[in-house]
């Protein structure tokens, strides 16, 4: 399992929740070691404008692609999965994100920013990130979001599966899409509901 | 829907904790993240060390506290005491800290909670305001540095208001007039700083028993902050949780 280095977050849970998994995981921005991984995960903390700047600075939206083109697993946590979507709006400033989906991450409209604390989150159908843990809480802490899925169904490809909060309005907490995967919350704070889910992932690597 | 955070706080000192810690079947009472990881399985939401030996550059052993309970412990874990500058920031994060707690330097030089919230975002940085009920300012609260001793002349909720709007994530209000009474929170306190500000507010000070704690979600706390409560035994997280919920409050 490889960690996407680019100077962002708080690594050391990620990287220990992910072995107390079962995932042998190396911290790396290296990119042999990111092709070869069976998994990659990105994570991501601060604003939007920052972490695309620090991914592009590794090159880091390229490795995704391309693992991503080769139907090898990606999972975005926090503004790890906010890059993923195409444009991030913080303030007046617009960002160029990695385009992986469709949609704009934009401030919660909600009374009480930060959302900070665990929430309830309505499981999409057929989850398997969310399989046995469905009713858990999860810990989140973000002003920002995705609060509106974009794509399409298509009779030809895989309906993607997609996990909602709300905190003020309905907002993406989860995206399950084929090999890219992210969610909104933080899995590595989320206490023995996280590790079910972190667990519940690395069990999908090598199905794709 | 969200709950309200409950948050165990424990004093650091030297790598060990300090002040009126008395669980008897710790195999080592004084150890910071054994004592996190038991709260964290009793249900603690988040934990907070304040680390009370003065400066983050002076003790070095609240990082190593910090790298191991990052480790072990997976939830939320907030640092505070002596971070004064971006950099002490960067170095508790670096460590594993989720969240930074800063109170005197803010005072001392409020561009720094501009500092911090834009070098990691706002949601890393909990402002600690200690406040005393003064007849000397408009609201009739003013805040404190050195746990209380010293006076800023500073009003409480026009401070709470700035710093908010400078980038604070969330605003920890412990009342020194409640500290240590156990008589409950200061609920106007509470209801003052919520009504002025737009970000999480954490309630501290004066939670003598698990019946104290649903009044201050009432008066516009989202999380709440205790230390001898549950050092001494005398109530579990689990206690206080089914108190709030018997009030109807949602709790995890």
């Amino acid at each position: 399992m490889a960690l996407l280095d680019y100077g962002m977050g708080n690594v050391h849970s990620a990287a220990k929740a992910l072995e107390a998994a079962g995932a042998h995981v190396t911290l790396t921005a290296d990119r042999a070691t990111i092709m070869e991984a069976d998994g990659l995960v990105v994570p991501g903390v601060g604003s939007i404008a920052s972490c695309v700047a620090g991914i592009e600075a590794v090159r880091g939206g390229e490795l995704i692609g391309r693992r991503l083109a080769g139907g090898r697993p990606v999972l975005g946590i926090c503004v790890g999965m906010q890059v993923l979507f195409e444009t991030g709006l913080e303030g007046r400033e617009e960002t160029t994100a990695l385009g992986e989906w469709p949609g704009t991450v934009r401030r919660l409209q909600a009374d009480v920013l930060p959302h900070m604390g665990w929430n309830t989150v309505e499981a999409g159908e057929g989850s398997r990130l969310f399989a046995g843990i469905e009713d858990e809480r999860f810990y989140f802490v973000h002003s920002y979001a995705a609060t509106e899925w974009l794509i399409d169904p298509h009779p030809r490809i895989r309906q993607p599966i997609t996990t909602w909060a709300e905190h003020g309005e309905r907002f993406l907490a989860a995206v399950e899409n084929g090999p890219l995967c992210a969610t909104q919350f933080h899995p590595e704070k989320s206490g023995a509901a996280g590790a079910r889910l972190l667990t519940n992932w690395v069990g999908t690597l090598g199905s794709e | 829907m969200l709950t309200t955070r409950v948050i165990p706080c424990l004093d650091v000192a030297g790598g060990r904790v300090v002040k009126g810690v008395r669980f008897q079947d710790l195999a080592d009472q004084g150890d910071p993240v054994e004592l996190a990881a038991r709260y964290a399985q009793q249900g603690a939401d988040e934990l907070t060390f304040l680390d009370v030996t003065a400066t983050v550059e002076g003790s070095d052993t609240i990082l190593e506290v910090v790298e191991r309970c990052a480790e072990q412990v997976f939830i939320p874990l907030t640092v505070g005491g002596g971070v004064r500058t971006v950099a002490d920031v960067s170095r508790l994060l670096a460590h594993g800290a989720d969240k930074v707690g800063v109170n005197s330097a803010a005072i001392a030089r409020p561009e720094v909670v501009d500092e911090i919230s834009a070098a990691f975002g706002a949601q890393v940085l909990v402002v600690s305001l200690d406040v005393l009920r003064s007849a000397d300012t408009a609201s009739g609260f003013e805040v404190t540095t050195h746990g209380g001793r010293r006076r800023t002349g500073i009003d409480a909720i026009a401070w709470a208001a700035e710093v908010d709007r400078r980038g604070a994530g969330e605003l920890l209000v412990n009342s020194i007039d409640a500290d240590g009474t156990k008589a409950g929170f200061d609920l106007e306190l509470i209801a003052a700083v919520r009504a002025a500000t737009g970000v999480p507010v954490v309630a501290s000070g004066g939670a003598g028993g698990p019946e104290h704690f649903a009044p201050a979600v009432s008066a516009g706390a989202d999380a709440v902050l205790a230390a001898s409560i549950f050092h001494s035994q005398q109530s579990t997280i689990d206690d206080v949780k089914a108190a709030m919920r018997a009030a109807g409050v949602t709790v995890r």
